[in-house]
């Protein structure tokens, strides 16, 4: 395995994780027992290809539980606390957008034989790629019911796309080892979001899709502050008992 | 408004290609779009079915009990329709 | 629908009569007394709201879950238990009541859950003690159910139990983990058994002599052993499986008896059971409490699909009637 793609597994490999636990703490408080099924089948999907991923790199319990706040390379937008509905769902729509769309390259890339860890991750993108469509899918049709359902629902999904347009433009920062075109990705991501949104009569959101501080965000091991309590969480039985196993 | 806005729908599961859909049960959506998402992830999680039909349970008409007879009855006298009604000398095979 | 003569109910009656004893399954449109159709909407009600509520003890691990296979497999647990309390809401329903009806009774304490999700999970080992004893109790009272009389119920049984045995097996694994493992470990796992073994006997029911509803239950084999067979049944499975697992059952008094065949154990602590019966179990308040609060928060939601069908509804009728644009009053 080579260093860039250690990079790239453990770029991709964080934010499936971190999106998974935070989809997780839905269990229990869905809006209607379907929605319980629907966020938890995509909850493991995700915990599915964090640890398929995280494998690529090391031992995957020892990067998810033993890693400091700093070392995740995972983006703001998963890290993002649920929120409403409304919020979750417009994380959804821009990670699973995103996915879908990146995922779509990884897998039709002309393949190299000789590149086991570059094969691995085509491997995983093909696998992945059928599951993120349909969380896309999930995402969308949410978008449109409350896009396009009442005045409150309305307002709810407009306050929540524009809370979380910040953290969309990190996602096309290129991540070594990932060979895509950043820029016609994130064209097309803009023109899938824009067409999703626009059927569901919301606006496209206005302001920075980024924040202004220079020391970087999500890929650079920069979060924000109620990551390292999603952590605390996360993390605290593991590591309370070292080297136990369960 | 309350959930009972969504209505209920009865779910359709074929387990694999060559069986018909078989009833596996229902749910409730506001529509048909979101019908078939949630029998996706309720009645398939675990690879039961290659393709799903959804229908709204206020479409289905049923035999009620009181046409049973007039219904189902014609069927049982008629023994004829069923292979075994016939005897065939053993030895015989292909039939 | 016409009305029914006392003689026609007669013989409806004996058609039904006919057909319990012939072990048939009653179907959803065919005549059933009053009472067989109120018990049953009462005990698939109840089952249902406990696959609900029974998600918020073990939901309380997944953030937590020590590894990351761990949180995969009680992940896909707890959904499942939502899986299983949409396929017991759906064999309720047909019984012509509706699921907001049983919502509405769950959420204002009318109808029960099983007492046992009134306990706390207080260390991981719970998690793995649920899986074990408390799946496991559910199962053994569950599986006769797969036979009830009731067709659509037993079907909705058919396909929880497929799905409970991983339940089962899960916990136990989780906790021959614990209890192979660090000191620590084994203690978590030895303090859960010891903190669920009891309200795991109590799940099956009181004794047979104070049991309200079996008699009627068992005529009408919506049930099909009693309360006490169960409680049997299910220590005597337990107590060879604890000691594989290297754990203890809480109970000085539990031996095998040569006589009966089975195993003896203590008495049970029936005042615990009626008070956590009563709301005064530790998390009676706190269950029904983020039940409830799920609901309304999602209140909204529920709305919005609602209205977006409506108005899907009638763009599709618009578009029928020769894309003539405005629809005439």
């Amino acid at each position: 395995m080579t260093t860039s793609l250690n990079t790239a597994a453990l770029a991709l490999g964080d934010d499936a994780l971190v999106l998974s636990h935070r989809l997780g703490e839905w269990a229990g408080h869905a809006p209607v027992l379907e929605e319980e099924v629907a966020l938890a089948n995509i909850a493991l999907d995700l915990l599915g290809q964090a640890r398929v991923l995280l494998s690529l790199v090391g031992d995957e319990d020892e990067l998810a539980f033993l890693r400091e706040e700093r070392a995740f390379r995972n983006t703001q937008l998963v890290e993002q606390p649920n929120g409403d509905f409304a919020h979750t769902i417009a994380r959804q729509l821009y990670f699973s957008t995103y996915q879908r769309l990146l995922y779509g390259r990884l897998a039709t890339a002309d393949p190299r034989p000789g590149d086991e860890g570059r094969e691995a991750l085509r491997g995983l993108a093909a696998k992945a790629v059928k599951e993120v469509a349909y969380h896309q899918d999930h995402a969308e049709q949410w978008t449109l019911r409350l896009g396009d359902g009442t005045p409150e629902s309305h307002d709810r999904m407009r306050t929540a796309c524009d809370a979380l347009w910040r953290f969309t433009g990190e996602l096309f920062q290129p991540v070594e080892g990932v060979d895509v075109d950043w820029r016609e990705l994130e064209a097309d991501w803009l023109t899938s979001v824009s067409a999703v949104l626009d059927r569901a009569t919301l606006p496209l959101p206005e302001g920075p899709r980024t924040t202004a501080w220079s020391a970087g965000a999500g890929r650079q091991g920069v979060h924000t502050e109620s990551f390292g309590r999603m952590l605390a969480e996360m993390q605290h039985l593991h590591r309370s008992h070292p080297g136990a196993s369960w | 408004m309350t959930t009972s806005d969504w209505p209920l729908w009865e779910v359709f599961v074929r387990s694999r290609r060559g069986l018909s859909h078989t009833h596996a049960g229902s749910l409730h959506a506001p529509d048909a779009e979101m019908a078939l998402r949630n029998a996706r992830d309720l009645y398939t999680r675990r690879n039961e079915g290659v393709s799903l039909w959804v229908v709204p349970a206020t479409a289905i008409t049923a035999s009620s009990p009181d046409e049973k007879d007039p219904f189902f009855e014609p069927s049982a006298d008629k023994p004829y329709r069923h292979p075994t009604f016939y005897e065939i000398p053993e030895g015989v095979q292909h039939l | 629908m016409t009305a029914v003569t006392a003689d026609s109910q007669e013989a409806y009656a004996a058609v039904f009569d006919a057909a319990v004893a012939a072990d048939e399954r009653i179907e959803p449109r065919d005549w059933m007394p009053e009472a067989y159709r109120a018990t049953l909407v009462r005990q698939i009600a109840q089952h249902a709201h406990s696959e609900i509520i029974g998600m918020q003890p073990e939901a309380n691990w997944i953030t937590r879950a020590p590894s990351l296979r761990r949180k995969a497999i009680l992940m896909a647990k707890v959904q499942d238990e939502a899986g299983h309390g949409l396929y017991l809401y759906s064999a309720a329903e047909t019984l012509g009541v509706s699921r907001d009806e049983l919502l509405d009774k769950l959420h204002s304490g009318r109808q029960k859950y099983s007492s046992i999700f009134n306990y706390p999970t207080l260390t991981w080992a719970d998690v793995g003690a649920i899986g074990w004893l408390v799946d496991g109790a559910a199962i053994t009272n569950q599986v006769p159910l797969c036979r009830c009389s009731y067709g659509p119920y037993a079907r909705a049984m058919i396909r929880v139990c497929k799905e409970e045995s991983f339940h089962q097996r899960q916990g136990y694994e989780a906790l021959l983990a614990l209890s192979r493992g660090t000191p620590a470990q084994h203690a978590m796992a030895q303090d859960a058994v010891d903190r669920w073994w009891w309200p795991s006997l109590m799940m099956f029911g009181p004794p047979d002599d104070e049991s309200a509803h079996s008699a009627q239950s068992m005529a009408w084999k919506i049930k099909r052993h009693s309360n006490d067979e169960l409680r049997q049944r299910f220590v005597d499975i337990c107590v060879p499986q604890a000691e594989s697992l290297g754990l203890t059952l809480p109970d000085p008094d539990l031996r095998w008896n040569e006589e009966r065949g089975h195993y003896d154990f203590g008495v049970i602590d029936w005042t615990e059971f009626r008070e956590v019966l009563k709301g005064n179990g530790p998390c009676n308040e706190q269950r029904i409490t983020q039940r409830r609060r799920a609901h309304e928060e999602g209140a909204w939601v529920r709305e919005a699909a609602a209205a977006y069908a409506a108005k899907q509804s009638d763009r599709n009728k618009g578009d029928e009637s020769g894309k003539t644009g405005e629809a005439t009053a």
